[in-house]
């Protein structure tokens, strides 16, 4: 463990603000750019007021979505079994100042305890490396997007036509649901749990950050295209805008398989990374991981 | 663009068109998944349902509110996903007399036959725009079924041009998500 210069239940509040608050500028850019390309009036005016809103949100220092979300939290580096705790001490402080909804439920008698924890929650992955730093990395998904999370398990003739036909499908199905237009996480190939883990680390992504693979690289462009000459639209309702990126992560799989899974990130994609060293800490609003 | 005042007549209802831009001033009634529960559930069972609820508009929305020196306040309230009160729908636009159901990605064809039926229409939010709404509730006239929690409680919001918000389904069966879904281009 590295000596700290801040507590982890404190960078964890901050992240938390941060997140809830601050559209990562990578998409605020995306949302600029679709605005300006897009010719439907319709569209036109779910765009404006959705950058309306963003500033508003950054101004009065007010979460930008009232459904503030589960957070996923990403933890690479050196850090202790202990860090667990601490987040769960961040997120409870979180809930009281930011403020956050209190969304986390018991499952069947959806009794809400109010603090945004519980038995499972939050959802902590580890990455522990030698590295002397710690890298806290947090994505807020609200239920409108979550709950439009898709995965298949196709058949491996199916191969990258089947796999496009699957997220085109996805996306279309889900409609104006998960509040587009957002980002498409996409997971290819690992086991059926890790690959759906793949698409949603997916959208940690900054949209501005290249990805190393060719084929995958083109395919995430190939399908940018597609999705937004679907006519779908921001919200469901029409308009050449229905998609601001599309990031893909892939695994080796058995060789009798071909899982895909697509999470889909709202236009509010709400991400935000500490990155912390023994001499400070560095806070941004998307990572590679 | 057009104003709407509250309460909504069924004529001033039955002329809005699908596409039509509007702004809303007066009062709108939350509701999600548990207050549609309870309401129908109690209605059903001769329960006394809180007043506001009866000819409303509902607004399909679990805000963040904070108690400040006894009031309430809005913090944070954009659309939910309608879809998820679709099942429903139609017994609490008809039972009630709901006017205008305000959400975000639409509703069910069934929906749409009983907003035909009721004289109701189906007013699109911009999903996300949070802060903005709630910029334009000016009062929280009152907090019900508290007990459900924050999110799913029947907040009754007084509101002063909020929008903006598309006509996105009307009482005479046209949809713009109907629309837009038929000429979908689905290539890969």
């Amino acid at each position: 463990m590295i000596k700290l210069p801040e507590p982890i239940d404190r960078v964890v509040a901050n992240l938390l603000k941060a997140a809830n608050t601050k559209l990562p500028p990578d998409i605020g850019w995306a949302l600029e750019a679709a605005a300006g390309w897009e010719s439907d009036p319709l569209a036109r005016t779910q765009l404006g007021a959705i950058m309306d809103n963003v500033k508003k949100a950054e101004v009065l220092g007010r979460p930008m979505c009232q459904d503030t979300g589960i957070p996923t939290f990403y933890v690479k580096g050196r850090f202790d079994a202990s860090i667990r705790n601490d987040i769960i001490k961040g997120i409870r402080a979180a809930t009281e100042t930011v403020p956050l909804r209190p969304n986390t439920v018991d499952p069947l008698t959806r009794k809400n305890l109010g603090d945004n924890l519980g038995e499972g929650m939050p959802s902590i992955h580890y990455i522990p490396t030698d590295d002397n730093f710690l890298e806290i990395a947090v994505l807020i998904k609200g239920a409108g997007s979550e709950n439009m999370t898709r995965s298949a398990m196709l058949n491996p003739s199916d191969g990258i036509e089947g796999i496009k036909r699957f997220i085109v499908d996805s996306v279309l199905d889900a409609g104006g649901r998960p509040c587009p237009p957002g980002v498409i996480g996409v997971g290819i190939g690992g086991t059926a749990d890790e690959c759906v883990a793949m698409s949603k680390r997916a959208l940690m992504s900054p949209l501005d950050r290249e990805n190393g693979d060719p084929v995958l690289k083109e395919m995430e462009e190939d399908l940018f295209v597609k999705l937004n000459g679907s006519g779908l639209g921001p919200m469901g309702l029409g308009g050449s805008t229905t998609v601001l990126g599309v990031k893909i992560k892939a695994a080796c799989c058995h060789t009798a398989s071909l899982p895909v899974a697509v999470s889909i990130g709202c236009w509010a994609t709400r991400r935000a990374v500490a990155r912390i060293t023994e001499t400070g800490i560095e806070y941004e609003q998307g990572a590679d991981l | 663009m057009r104003e709407l005042r509250t309460p909504l007549s069924e004529k001033a209802v039955r002329e809005l068109r699908a596409g039509d831009t509007v702004y809303l001033t007066g009062e709108v009634v939350t509701g999600r998944d548990e207050m549609h529960m309870r309401a129908v559930e109690y209605a059903r069972g001769g329960k006394p349902i809180p007043e506001g609820l009866e000819n409303s508009i509902l607004f399909h929305c679990g805000p963040i509110m904070v108690k400040e020196g006894g009031r309430w306040r809005t913090v944070a309230a954009g659309p939910t996903t309608s879809s998820r009160m679709d099942l429903l729908g139609p017994e609490m636009i008809k039972r009630f007399g709901i006017r205008a159901v305000i959400g975000k990605g639409g509703m069910s064809e069934k929906v749409g036959d009983a907003m035909r039926e009721a004289g109701c229409v189906y007013l699109a939010a911009v999903g996300g725009t949070a802060v903005s709404i709630a910029e334009s509730v000016v009062e929280v006239q009152g907090a019900e079924w508290e007990d459900l929690g924050m999110a799913e409680a029947m907040w009754i919001l007084k509101v002063e041009r909020m929008g903006p918000l598309t006509v996105a389904m009307d009482s005479e069966g046209g949809s713009l998500y109907d629309n837009v879904r038929k000429r979908l281009i689905r290539d890969v």
